[in-house]
């Protein structure tokens, strides 16, 4: 097991390294540069810019300076926010994001499986129909359209919540962004969960189960669990991925001063590095909350044997 | 036959079609009804409130241009993508997927890594890469949410392929000498088109909302014309003093999206296809 992990270890780092490089050479390939303005500068000044930043050299020689300086963990100066490196500028957004986010997820594990399990077990009954129905809604509707309705009901006309806006330390400005961020990962997961926990209880070990004469409560928690939640460690890398490098969404809604606008932003400004940045973030992300997946399945499927 | 007995006696499944067709209809039709224009500025009503008072039903936004034209305008832009940014996507993917499924091994391998790493960019980095260098007409639009839509359509499809692959028919027809392409396109294909339907199906909501996401940040839709994104975005900012321009674009969005998910899921179970 341990040489499987190696190996796709082994395997992650060319396929983070074959995307920083297609995301470098794309977002240069995009027509205009970071020092383009309203007001084009006179051109000795963006000589001298752009030799300052190494944007003078041959594309490949950035790309190399852009690699090896990477390799030693570092992102580089911002090209946007003047005396701003990149390392910076995600330090100072990373905690809000990573707040609201670990909140965020922790709320859609902790209500959404204990729902789909609910309503797995109330298979077809009205329980299971509204349960089901309010989940299509948590998927269907997306957060610019949450956020600003929670805003509308809770904020304007209630006056319990602020609308929008963010102070160190306060929960309740945090309250809304959380609930909107964590309705589609919570209703995807109970909806999944709602259909796996059928399948597992379907299956012949749990017909063993209560053959025995064990209480549901044993069956489920102790037997049909596990093997159930194999679908939702799938679905969390992804999710654990996006909701960890920001939701520009419900960050710019809520006027949350988080990480999740310097990706959009960055692109249009051609700020390379801040871009740049981002997308080594989410990718390493991705990749690393994949081979964490496999841990997870291993665990929860002893049947899953990974073979070298 | 069954497939469609099944879906007809689906309650909410057909509900949920009415609905579609019911905003479909309001979205050609409503326009024409209505004596406003999408771009007409109504300086005597500037953030009024829905009603008669100058026929704006929906209310006007903050320059007096009609919100119930614009909803509908929104909608019908909606729609458009959706449906024709699937359909490329559609294409694309069921053509990489059965390629990558049928020709395994080497082929496969590195075909799937492609898609790995394409799903490892951001999908907004292309979109601004295809509109900065198209322009953004809503044609580009299409084309660009269509072409970065492909990536899951292809893995199911590839996942299906690969165990059609083993059936007796398509060893029938390699015995019979039909080429790699004839048989692809003859034998595999036909046979995916039952989780293709019901993958389409939801594929349609998801380009929506993808759709109105880039419209939301600017990159979408042009003026004159609205997009149910930058309604919102627009509603958004105005809430407190006019929570109408937030409530009616969202709402149709909502009921849209609702509605086209509802729908598919309705479709998965009369076909009982299991999600890919």
């Amino acid at each position: 097991m341990t040489r499987y992990f190696l190996k796709r270890l082994a395997g992650a780092i060319p396929t983070l390294f074959i995307i920083i490089t297609a995301a470098f050479f794309l977002i240069r390939a995009v027509p205009g540069g970071p020092f383009d303005q309203e007001q084009s500068l006179p051109p000795e000044i963006l000589a001298n810019l752009q030799r300052a930043y190494g944007l003078d050299l041959p594309v490949w020689q950035q790309y190399g300076r852009y690699v090896s300086a990477l390799a030693h963990g570092d992102f580089g100066p911002s090209f946007k926010y003047k005396d701003f490196s990149v390392t910076e500028l995600i330090a100072q957004g990373f905690p809000v994001t990573l707040e609201i986010g670990v909140a965020a997820l922790l709320l859609a594990v902790l209500v959404g499986i204990p729902a789909g399990v609910f309503a797995a077990l109330h298979h077809n009954s009205a329980a299971d129909y509204a349960t089901m129905s309010l989940a299509v809604v948590g998927i269907a509707v997306p957060s610019f359209v949450v956020l600003p309705f929670l805003g509308l009901l809770f904020g304007i006309r209630l006056h319990w919540l602020p609308v929008a806006g963010w102070e160190p330390d306060s929960i309740r400005h945090l309250i809304l962004p959380v609930l909107a961020l964590s309705l589609p990962p919570l209703a995807y997961m109970a909806r999944m969960m709602r259909g796996s926990m059928l399948e597992v209880l379907r299956s012949g070990f749990i017909r063993t189960a209560f053959a025995k004469g064990l209480p549901l409560r044993v069956v489920i928690l102790r037997h049909a669990l596990r093997p159930a939640l194999l679908p939702i460690a799938g679905f969390l890398a992804p999710a654990v991925a996006a909701i960890l490098t920001g939701s520009l969404v419900v960050e710019s809604i809520a006027g949350l001063p988080g990480i999740g606008r310097y990706l959009v932003q960055g692109a249009l400004n051609r700020d390379y590095t801040l871009v740049m940045g981002m997308v080594v973030i989410y990718s390493a992300l991705l990749i690393a909350m994949g081979l964490v997946v496999d841990l997870l399945y291993a665990w929860l499927d002893p049947r899953i044997r990974y073979s070298g | 036959m069954s497939a469609l007995r099944r879906l007809r006696s689906n309650p909410a499944a057909v509900a949920a079609l009415g609905v579609i067709l019911l905003l479909i209809a309001i979205a050609l039709v409503g326009p024409w009804l209505s004596p406003n224009d999408i771009a007409a500025l109504d300086w005597a009503h500037v953030a009024a409130e829905p009603g008669l008072v100058g026929a704006h039903w929906f209310g006007t936004d903050r320059l007096g241009r009609d919100l119930f034209v614009r909803t509908l305008d929104g909608t019908r832009m909606s729609m458009a993508v959706g449906l024709a940014a699937s359909a490329i996507s559609l294409f694309i993917g069921i053509a990489y997927g059965a390629v990558a499924g049928y020709l395994g091994g080497r082929t496969d391998h590195v075909m799937m890594r492609v898609i790995e790493v394409l799903s490892g960019l951001p999908l907004v980095f292309f979109v601004i890469f295809l509109t900065v260098v198209f322009g953004r007409s809503r044609y580009v639009l299409f084309l660009t949410i269509g072409a970065v839509g492909w990536l899951s359509m292809a893995r199911i499809v590839r996942g299906q392929t690969l165990s059609i692959r083993r059936r007796e028919f398509i060893e029938a027809a390699v015995a019979s000498g039909a080429g790699t392409g004839r048989i692809i396109a003859k034998h595999v294909v036909p046979n995916l088109l039952g989780s293709v339907i019901v993958y389409a199906t939801l594929t349609v909501p998801q380009i929506i909302l993808f759709e109105s996401f880039l419209s939301f940040l600017g990159l979408g839709v042009q003026e004159p014309h609205s997009s149910l994104g930058t309604l919102i975005a627009e509603g958004a900012g105005e809430m407190e003093a006019a929570p109408w321009m937030l409530l009616v674009p969202g709402t149709f969005l909502a009921a849209l999206l609702l509605c086209l998910n509802i729908f598919g899921d309705g479709l998965r179970d009369a076909l009982d296809v299991k999600e890919g």
